[in-house]
């Protein structure tokens, strides 16, 4: 299930790699009740999609990856509520021309830095972002946050519904065109120049290859998705808070992409969905202790399964294959 | 015909302690050269001049007639100046293949192409399995390259190498640390390098060097003690004093 990338890797997509757009599907008809949860477990996907491409596939490290989804879901809101903006295309449009550009200057310094330097100023974006957005009331409501976010009918037909249905069909539509991109990208070469980067950074550079400069377009594709992330975020609820900025939000990304496998593209896809439906059952259960059972399972992946669920599953299927 | 590697009193110091003093050096087309000298004799700190990695005190590096000595690292690369290191430097978790295929890439201009799979680039693949196979590992091209014994690892270090196309290759220790019964599998690969790259390698193993090169450079303390054929060398009384003395017992 890991993806063998490169210049000798089939690019076809298997059969397996369609399971989950099918499991989405048959989630829409089979759980009416939960869309609006499925929504916001789609929107982290993609969210958790743009970190893998740079954290899996890049090997940047990075604790600030929060800033561009902030800055998605702000925008979005902003536009919106100040301007009027209420086109749910203009609004992706205009966060994730933000949080390009955020990424874009960001990245070009931060990609000459390396290990923990590079780790660092990540959380310091982050942390800068969140407080601009705390002292900023004007426009972001600071910590009340920014209600009222309007989003007008995808094409005029299709209200943002109160059970989620507009909305899951709108983040499963987004996310299978960033899913399509990001597989193109890291099955070609510029993909497996990244893997080069990860896996020996002196090496590339000693190959001639411009090895910032692609750091830097990798980092700027990241930011722009997660800046549509955040603004699928803002569209589904259509308020947006400071709860999207800053260490917390990073980490917590960090940690559902660990869960389900870094470095495996559809690890984005499983982690976020374990993480928010385990945060779900377990609120509900334990509202004062859930976070521990959040905890003790990170704790469970780290020690035994390095490879995170996924990785669980190559063994278990390799295990099978090697009996029979 | 002229040198398509020149140092001109090439000089690099750190404070008082002077690596590299005045060498005068010249590499010629088709070269096979071996820079000799014990322990501490300033060979890796010429290397690095070479490749800029290292920036001179004072002096200059020619290249192809080129005034080099103010390009970086990449630039040398892409005037045709090809490096391998002397501990493996390699993508570890990557194929055999695409170990070689990301330099050839690189010299291709198609690295940074994100719509089309690599595997779609087909005279990239061709290109790094021929020069496999030219180094004999062809069969190998699948494997993780972590996987291999040592003595191939070296060989795709050259293999990189090679898939940049240089006009001047430097091969920093090709057989260090690797087990005597694989060493031969080297130096026949040494022995079948294209003859129109000059090399210039940098050895601690005697018998490889007096096989390999032409003629010998020995560098003693950052300066050049003396250059000539393996013959001139192996009776100079001078290095047999400093160097082979204690080597050739």
């Amino acid at each position: 299930m890991k993806h063998p990338v490169g210049y000798n890797a089939n690019p076809r997509i298997r059969w397996t790699e369609w399971l989950p757009w099918v499991l989405a599907v048959i989630v829409f008809f089979a759980l009416p009740d939960y869309l609006s949860m499925g929504a916001r477990v789609l929107t982290y996907i993609l969210f958790a999609l743009s970190l893998d491409l740079i954290l899996g596939y890049a090997g940047i490290i990075t604790l600030g990856h929060a800033a561009f989804f902030g800055m998605g879901a702000y925008v979005t809101g902003i536009i919106s509520v100040k301007l009027g903006v209420t086109d749910p295309f203009l609004q992706l449009l205009a966060s994730a021309l933000a949080a390009g550009l955020l990424g874009l200057l960001t990245g070009a310094v931060i990609m000459r830095m390396h290990g923990l330097t590079q780790l660092m100023l990540t959380l310091a974006v982050a942390a800068v972002c969140l407080e601009i957005a705390n002292k900023a009331t004007h426009l972001t409501g600071g910590a009340d946050g920014l209600a009222g976010v309007v989003v007008a009918p995808v094409l005029g037909m299709f209200k943002f519904d109160l059970y989620g249905k507009t909305a899951y069909w709108w983040c499963l539509g987004l996310l299978f065109v960033c899913w399509w991109l990001v597989r193109r990208m890291i099955y070609s070469p510029f993909g497996a120049s990244l893997n080069g980067i990860r896996e020996n950074r002196v090496r590339m550079e000693a190959i001639g290859a411009p090895v910032t400069a692609r750091l830097v377009i990798v980092y700027t594709v990241s930011a722009v998705m997660a800046g549509l992330a955040g603004a699928l975020l803002t569209q589904t609820n259509q308020v947006v808070g400071l709860n999207v900025l800053g260490f917390e939000p990073s980490g917590e990304l960090m940690v559902m992409l660990i869960l389900g496998g870094v470095g495996r593209l559809y690890g984005a896809f499983v982690g976020p969905i374990v993480f928010l439906v385990a945060q779900d059952y377990l609120a509900k259960q334990f509202p004062e202790y859930w976070f521990f059972g959040i905890g003790l399972l990170l704790v469970a992946v780290v020690l035994f399964a390095r490879g995170g669920i996924l990785g669980i599953c190559d063994g278990l299927i390799a295990k099978v294959r090697g009996r029979s | 015909m002229s040198a398509v590697l020149q140092t001109a009193k090439l000089c690099k110091s750190f404070g008082a302690l002077t690596v590299a003093a005045n060498i005068d050096f010249a590499l010629e087309p088709g070269a096979r050269h071996a820079l000799i000298g014990p322990n501490g004799a300033g060979k890796t700190t010429f290397v690095n001049l070479l490749t800029g990695r290292l920036e001179p005190t004072s002096g200059s590096v020619m290249l192809g007639g080129e005034d080099v000595s103010a390009l970086s690292s990449a630039e040398r690369v892409k005037r045709g100046l090809g490096r391998t290191f002397q501990i493996n430097t390699l993508f570890g978790n990557m194929s055999v293949l695409d170990n070689v295929a990301l330099g050839v890439a690189e010299r291709r201009g198609g690295a940074a192409k994100w719509w089309k799979p690599a595997s779609a680039y087909k005279e990239v693949r061709d290109e790094a399995l021929e020069l496999l196979a030219s180094l004999g590992i062809a069969d190998d091209a699948a494997l993780r390259v972590l996987d291999l014994p040592y003595g191939k690892q070296r060989l795709v270090e050259i293999a990189i190498a090679l898939g940049l196309r240089p006009k001047v290759l430097l091969l920093d220790e090709p057989a260090a640390g690797v087990p005597k019964d694989e060493s031969e599998r080297i130096l026949d690969a040494l022995g079948n390098l294209p003859k129109d790259i000059a090399i210039l390698i940098i050895e601690h193993d005697m018998e490889l060097v007096f096989r390999f090169a032409q003629r010998i450079t020995v560098l003693v303390q950052g300066e050049v003690l003396c250059e000539g054929t393996p013959h001139e060398i192996e009776h100079d009384p001078r290095v047999r004093e400093v160097y082979l003395g204690e080597a050739h017992v």
